[in-house]
């Protein structure tokens, strides 16, 4: 009777686990399961520019000097207060008292010190070295200060502070933050199951105030529906930013859910190489922007309205215009600018897509519009890694759409060999003066005019802002609803 | 017989090397630049040099490949690029969910198909046959993804007594894990279990037909006796071999329905590392595949050789 029993065995498995006693999935009151799309592949914000290792780690486990709250404002974190001298580059920075580090390493001048000099060391693999490039000297007169000195004015020092990439560090768990982070937030590192969840729980040794929550998990899910079915079922309490948003509507209708749509720093562009002909035509270029219909895109993307934007910059800032009726929808006019330039009957060019599914979507839409006016794009998908080489690295492109989510990154248009082809004095000359502006009324006045100039020159498609889909349990407190930086502080979060 | 085994075992390296050789040419030539891919948009060019020195990515093809071999050889499969950690520990820790759950599913899938398919022998061209068949020919037809959803629609969703995806790990407890892999391993076994079904019927009607079933039934025994002793026993042995040629589209569907549930396993793995550029990850993942499927192959050679002496000459 072998057979049988070998069979019996394998229904006895299948009935054990159906029978297996229901662990509660109440959710007790201090702790929370958020979702997010993307997991990180390492937990150091200072070795990878991935957007998830900030999402989980800034303001949670690290900390920078200073730290940006959910309106875009910067405040003190790490720094209780600074001063900035009258030449203009001397930062003197007053630390916090009483930080420490997770495990047990009181916070001092010195690694703040550390962690810049390391930032920007020639061996550096920090993603955003450029934030520290301007740095020429640091000093720490006592434990408590810092001091620091530019080679140059540089308005946006500050601001680069409170990202990720600068985040203060200690010397003896720097090179072991990938895997076991050790920074001086509200939260410490409990447990990564890689390619699932990472649990977080409160550090009690907080230098701040208490958070409300003593755990908090985060859970990586990619796939949509999964993202939609672990937020109906329970689940999950929340979802950052959830990537289906064809489910909006019927999310909406539950009642245990609040959704709300947000801002982000990410500029949708239809990149345009402006170094290759048709495209070196502003004529051409014009065209593109009367055929790109921002609201038929954004709608078929989303399917509900978000922010449309006519140049390189997002309506969470106070300097942003709305330039969106530089060149309004027109494809009459979009194909008489054309047959000025040269093409009656249009042309062929390609168009890439990377692999996010606003780019695919948009550049559906994107292709059928243009081809409305004869210009005839042949969409080609591309993976991103392929994409950062041929578009990106070789500028081997015609036509692509992507987001670029950095904030305040309108001086991209200004670099030496980036993959727009950009190449404008006049521009360049605006940003350098950008750059040293410290007086914010000022600044705003100048990144007005460099945005038009943006709009004028007609030097991408500016298509839309990418939403921030915020899904929370209606009962949970003090989620972000824009992004100002991406980030999800859970120290912010409570329970009603 | 010895030399047999040596002449295989000289063709089962120079299969593998060749392997080897496909596999790292091939990604070799994809475009794209995992250091880049870590980095992003804003990457100066010396952090970029310095990443792909630490990755060892600066080194020449032909050395790279010859490390990648010496590594494979002893065990040392190199650090991911993307999770910067050894691929060996996540190769366990991914293993650790896929194999539980193949083994529940081929479980599952043994479990539902072969009472199926007895039932349906037993009731040879009667309205209980037609129905078993109509089943297999459903749970053939379904795509075991579109399945996934539907039972996360009922059991996550609707009734609420499953999770509707991912895993708490093995050290959050047994049952909670098992209950994390019911679904998935119940979507991956629906077209194995219709398949199994399938078999053992048609096998089971053949054996029916030999003459020591009817001895048996001649000599008194019951039918379900005769059914269960004599005829399961000798129906099962092309199911068996159905079982092991599945175990591969088992593996395969294993990496879409890990995404489904979001499940931390080595299809799940192997679908981001493409993705995220992780190439030695790839290639390492590729090679274990690889070098299981030549493995099989050459046991069952083994086998052969056994069993036909004519073999052993050639």
């Amino acid at each position: 009777m072998t057979t049988r029993r070998e069979l019996l065995a394998g229904a006895g498995l299948a009935a054990l686990a159906a029978q297996l006693p229901v662990v509660a999935l109440a959710q007790a009151k201090d702790s929370v399961t958020i979702a997010q799309t993307l997991e990180p592949p390492t937990l150091d914000p200072t070795s990878g520019a991935a957007q998830a290792i900030r999402e989980v780690t800034l303001q949670n486990i690290f900390e920078g000097l200073v730290k940006v709250d959910r309106t875009g404002k910067i405040q003190p974190c790490l720094a209780e207060s600074w001063q900035i001298a009258d030449d203009n580059v001397t930062y003197r920075f007053k630390l916090r008292q009483g930080a420490k580090f997770h495990d047990g390493t009181p916070f001092t001048a010195e690694q703040v010190k550390f962690s810049f000099e390391r930032a920007v060391a020639a061996d550096s693999t920090n993603a955003q070295r450029q934030l520290f490039t301007p740095i020429a000297e640091i000093t720490t007169p006592d434990p408590a200060t810092v001091v620091i000195k530019l080679k140059q004015p540089t308005a946006n020092f500050l601001f680069g502070l409170a990202w990720g990439d600068a985040v203060i560090v200690a010397p003896a768990t720097a090179a072991s933050n990938k895997t076991n982070p050790v920074g001086t937030g509200p939260f410490k590192f409990v447990r990564w199951n890689r390619g699932d969840r990472l649990e977080l729980a409160r550090n009690d040794g907080y230098w701040g105030e208490k958070p409300a929550l003593a755990k908090a998990t985060f859970r990586f899910m990619s796939d949509p529906q999964a993202q939609v079915a672990a937020l109906r079922a329970g689940d999950v309490d929340a979802h950052t930013n959830l990537s289906a948003p064809e489910a909006v509507p019927q999310l909406k209708a539950d009642a245990k859910l609040k959704v709300t749509i947000g801002g982000t720093e990410g500029e949708t562009v239809l990149a345009t190489n402006n170094a290759k002909p048709p495209f070196d035509n502003l004529k051409v270029r014009q065209a593109i922007a009367h055929a790109l219909d921002r609201k038929t895109i954004a709608l078929g993307v989303y399917g509900f309205d978000v922010p449309l934007i006519g140049s390189h910059f997002s309506p969470l800032h106070p300097a942003y215009v709305d330039l969106t009726g530089t060149y309004p929808y027109d494809p009459a006019k979009a194909k008489a600018l054309l047959a000025e330039a040269g093409f009656p009957n249009g042309f062929n060019c390609t168009l890439k897509l990377p692999p996010p599914s606003y780019a695919r979507r948009s550049g559906e839409i994107v292709a059928a519009l243009l081809a409305q006016i004869g210009i005839n794009a042949a969409i080609e998908p591309l993976e991103f890694p392929q994409w950062l080489e041929r578009v990106f690295r070789n500028k081997d492109y015609d036509l692509s759409i992507i987001a670029h989510t950095e904030p305040l990154d309108i001086d991209i248009y200004a670099r030496d060999g980036y993959y727009f082809q950009y190449k404008n004095p006049e521009f360049k000359a605006l940003i350098a003066k950008i750059s040293e502006t410290l007086d914010d009324g000022a600044r705003n006045e100048l990144y007005k005019q460099a945005q038009r100039k943006l709009a004028q020159d007609a030097v991408n498609g500016f298509l839309f802002i990418l939403p921030k889909i915020t899904v929370v349990n209606a009962a949970l407190e003090g989620m972000w609803t824009d992004w100002p930086l991406p980030v999800t502080p859970l120290a912010e979060l409570r329970w009603r | 017989m010895i030399g047999y085994i040596l002449r295989r075992l000289a063709a089962l390296g120079l299969t593998l090397l060749a392997a080897a050789v496909v596999i790292f040419v091939v990604l070799e030539i994809l475009p794209g630049d995992p250091a880049a891919v870590t980095l992003g948009l804003n990457a100066a060019p010396e952090a970029l040099a310095a990443l792909r020195a630490e990755m060892g990515l600066d080194k020449p093809a032909v050395l790279r490949f010859l490390l990648w071999l010496g590594g494979l050889a002893t065990g040392d499969l190199g650090q991911s690029y993307t999770y910067r950690v050894p691929v060996l520990q996540l190769i366990a820790e991914r293993m650790a969910v896929t194999l539980p759950l193949a083994l529940m599913a081929i479980a599952l899938a043994t479990a539902i198909g072969i009472p199926l398919g007895m039932l349906a022998a037993s009731r040879h061209g009667r309205l209980t046959d037609a129905g078993v068949m109509a089943f297999a020919q459903a749970g053939l037809a379904i795509p075991n993804f579109w399945f996934g959803l539907l039972l996360v629609l009922v059991f996550a969703v609707g009734l609420g007594w499953l999770p509707a995806g991912g895993f708490p790990g093995w050290q959050a407890g047994i049952g909670v894990s098992l209950k994390a892999l019911l679904m998935p391993a119940l979507a991956l076994a629906l077209p194995q279990a219709a398949i199994i079904a399938r078999v053992t019927r048609s096998s089971m009607l053949d054996t029916l037909q030999e003459d020591f079933v009817r001895t048996a039934r001649a000599k008194g025994l019951s039918e379900g006796t005769t059914m269960r002793r004599h005829a399961l026993r000798n129906a099962l042995i092309p199911v068996v071999t159905i079982l092991g040629l599945q175990f591969s589209v088992l593996i395969a569907g294993a990496i879409i329905i890990e995404n489904v549930f979001a499940l931390p396993g080595l299809g799940r793995l192997v679908f981001q590392a493409i993705a995220q550029h992780d190439l030695i990850v790839v290639k390492d993942l590729v090679m274990l595949f690889a070098g299981l499927a030549i493995l099989i192959n050459f046991a069952v050679e083994l086998l052969y050789g056994l069993i036909d002496p004519r073999l052993r000459q050639s």
